[in-house]
């Protein structure tokens, strides 16, 4: 037998995403541990990145190629405020990342895309993507290790899927802000106790349309004063935070 | 297939399913994955005695199938043992040498020795060539005094006096590497394997959960079963019940255990014990 | 591909106020071919003890016919009813039997222990395929949805739920995790005890 060697190029480095769309905003949120096999790399090495004050791409899967892949696309997007002298509106983010990832269908980056944020009309938009480009637009996607733990509870929980509504009435179409809060929360924290790959900490990203009111947030801000960020770069435009959590270590 | 006319079977395993298996795996379709328990144990000697240390998290691949389960096993009154590796070899080996112990105690009269256990586990497990995949750290408190041995699946054993073995067992061992020496008291023993099993329940993926602790000295032994918890659940931000009636379902069939009761005094007359 | 996904099928069980549930799907397939909607996987082992046995459909047949062999001879031996922790032992030591050549199958038991009050207590045990048995406190999953019922038990399920909420709890668990799973669903079938 001849002596072969070789180097594998990817590795998996763990870790969650997840992204709900409501009628004015948009959740996107990921756990911030990194992992290779069963040791941990480090527990905070962000997987969710603001492209504009309008967008918000989460990348999990080979962490290597999920950075430099935003690095990417971030200077994509800041040619094309050069040349256009306004903001990539999302729907052209979505097809631009399609074109981008299926540029390299031969050596793919092997991520996991999720791009959250606000669509032209004001409402609250999700696209999801897989390693080579194929996108849809959906109300919510989880990506990731525990992909398979979060997605049906979020199926359950934002579809209503398997719930016959009450005689009379229907389920509503889209959710409030704390109730979405709350199911993002807690389906990290059923993924950390569940999946080994799962912890560290918790960064939620929530983008609001232009024109929302922002009353209801400000009452959960009140309650978390220390672990809301902003992040909004323009004026009287799209609004963007980040809400910061610990989840458990072990 | 044993176990056809009497419930009593051979002793030792069945390897009737081999062939069946054999084949399945030829055909690409491999043997699934049981139960291990990733794992960081530690054992140490201090003054008076030993103190074993465990995680408590059992996974099958990356999920987490039980966030509380108990490593450390029962041996004798004063012989514990913590297991590694595949869960149910542990649990399975430990419990016949258990066994062993207390019949062998029986027949010899006198209070059961580690060297015993060890011996039997070593022997048991090199006969099975390492596919009994059980890693072991042993620990106890016998008439010729304290010991801590460290058993691996193909049946070689390390007498020292601290050890660790599981996923975790570096993580774990640093720390003992950096902490440990001779003569420690009690709260000095139990304070460094809380601190040696909580580096590999924060630092290895494959451990977690809570910390379970034993001290076993010559006079007793104190099983101080989720000694630590640092790894409680946070409440949940809301609750998830349903309105009843959210299910639909097709059939609905109830069945009542108690399908007739009456209650009957019994006779007061006392019963006739003579004979005549 | 494993071995345990060929026929395909789940199982849950929970706890709640002085009751357990166990469900499991309906199907039975060959591979990717669904070939019944009625296949059952939860048997009565007595009338507060209920097993469900998901993976390989020959060793389902099997295994429930060789616990209802020891089962009896237990009763007839013991003259009494076999208690759920007996039992669970006695599935571990079944399997354990076969641990170089093991039976495909990761059996979840549910029931009452009689306590010496008269009262009942609520019983959930699981194991893998080599006998290794896991005791939990709130639920226990198996099965090639798997993962995903562990996902939604964790969110859905709280300590305390009477029985019909434990109904619905573990009906909306297992319907949204075989919902997931290509090898799981075809119908659902639930025992509240």
């Amino acid at each position: 037998m001849p002596q072969t060697r070789s180097f594998d190029p990817y590795t998996e480095n763990g870790g969650t995403i997840l992204a709900i769309a409501g009628q004015d905003f948009s959740v996107i949120a990921g756990d911030t541990r990194q992992s290779e096999g069963y040791s941990i790399q480090t527990r905070y090495a962000p997987k969710v990145f603001r492209l504009t004050d309008r967008a918000v791409l989460a990348v999990n899967g080979f962490a290597a190629d999920g950075n430099m892949f935003v690095k990417k696309v971030k200077q994509r997007l800041e040619w094309y405020r050069h040349a256009h002298a306004k903001d990539m509106p999302l729907r052209a983010i979505a097809r631009l990342i399609q074109t981008m990832l299926y540029a390299k269908r031969f050596f793919p980056y092997y991520v996991y895309n999720i791009l959250g944020g606000i669509e032209e009309d004001g409402t609250g938009a999700v696209y999801s993507f897989d390693p080579v480009g194929s996108y849809e637009r959906e109300a919510c996607r989880a990506a990731g290790a525990a992909q398979s733990l979060v997605q049906p509870f979020l199926d359950n929980q934002i579809y209503f899927k398997n719930q016959v509504p009450a005689p009379g009435t229907t389920h509503p179409a889209y959710l409030s802000l704390p109730d979405v809060l709350s199911i993002v929360i807690d389906s990290f924290t059923s993924a950390t106790e569940r999946h080994i790959e799962v912890g560290d900490g918790l960064e939620i990203y929530i983008v609001f349309a232009k024109t929302r009111d922002l009353q209801d947030f400000e009452t959960i801000r009140a309650k978390n004063v220390h672990l809301i960020q902003e992040l909004t770069v323009a004026e009287d435009g799209e609004r963007i935070f980040v809400l910061r959590r610990d989840l458990k270590k072990d | 297939m044993a176990a056809a006319a009497t419930v009593y079977n051979p002793v030792g395993f069945d390897f009737s399913n081999q062939i069946r298996n054999n084949f399945l795996a030829d055909r690409g379709i491999p043997l699934p994955k049981a139960t291990s328990t990733g794992t960081t144990i530690v054992g140490c000697l201090f003054k008076d005695g030993i103190v074993l240390g465990a995680d408590t998290r059992a996974t099958e691949g990356e999920i987490v199938a039980d966030k509380n389960c108990e490593k450390i096993h029962y041996i004798t009154e004063s012989i514990r043992c913590c297991g590694a590796g595949t869960a149910a070899d542990t649990e399975f080996t430990t419990a016949m040498i258990s066994s062993n112990m207390e019949l062998h105690a029986l027949s010899t009269g006198r209070k059961p020795r580690v060297v015993t256990a060890m011996t039997m586990l070593k022997q048991y497990l090199f006969r099975y060539q390492g596919h009994v995949g059980a890693a072991l750290v042993l620990g106890g408190v016998d008439a010729t005094g304290p010991h801590l041995f460290t058993i691996h699946p193909h049946g070689s054993t390390d007498k020292l006096p601290y050890v660790t073995m599981g996923s975790g067992s570096l993580a774990a061992m640093a720390v003992f590497e950096a902490q440990w020496k001779p003569s420690m008291t009690r709260e000095e023993a139990l304070d460094l394997v809380n601190a040696a099993i909580s580096a590999g329940i924060f630092n290895d993926l494959g451990s977690g959960s809570n910390v379970d602790a034993c001290v076993i000295t010559a006079t007793k032994t104190d099983m101080l079963r989720n000694f630590v918890k640092p790894n409680e659940r946070v409440t949940k931000e809301r609750t998830y019940g349903f309105r009843r009636g959210t299910t639909a379902f097709t059939k609905e069939e109830i069945r009542n255990l108690v399908v007739h009761e009456e209650i009957i005094g019994v006779r007061d007359d006392a019963m006739d014990v003579d004979g005549s | 591909m494993s071995i345990m996904e060929y026929n395909g099928g789940s199982v849950v069980a929970m706890v709640g106020k002085g009751c357990v549930a166990i469900a499991s799907d309906l199907r039975l397939g060959n591979q990717a071919l669904g070939i019944s909607s009625n296949f059952q996987k939860i048997f009565p082992i007595t009338d507060h003890i209920y097993l469900g046995l998901p993976g390989l459909a020959t060793d389902v047949t099997t295994l429930k016919e060789q616990f209802r062999y020891r089962v009896n001879m237990y009763t007839i031996k013991e003259e009494r009813e076999i208690e759920p922790e007996a039992f669970a032992h006695l599935v571990s030591s079944t399997l354990y039997e076969r641990r170089f050549g093991p039976f495909f199958i990761e059996p979840v038991m549910a029931g009452l222990t009689k306590k010496p009050s008269g009262e009942y207590k609520p019983f959930i045990a699981a194991s893998d395929l080599i006998g290794c048995l896991n005791f939990a406190k709130d639920f226990v999953v198996a099965g090639t949805a798997s993962s995903k019922l562990f996902g939604v038990a964790e969110g859905l399920w709280e300590p305390g739920l009477e029985p019909e909420d434990l109904f619905e709890t573990i009906s909306q668990t297992l319907l949204n995790a075989v919902d997931r799973d290509a090898y799981s669903g075809w119908g659902a079938v639930v025992h509240v005890m």
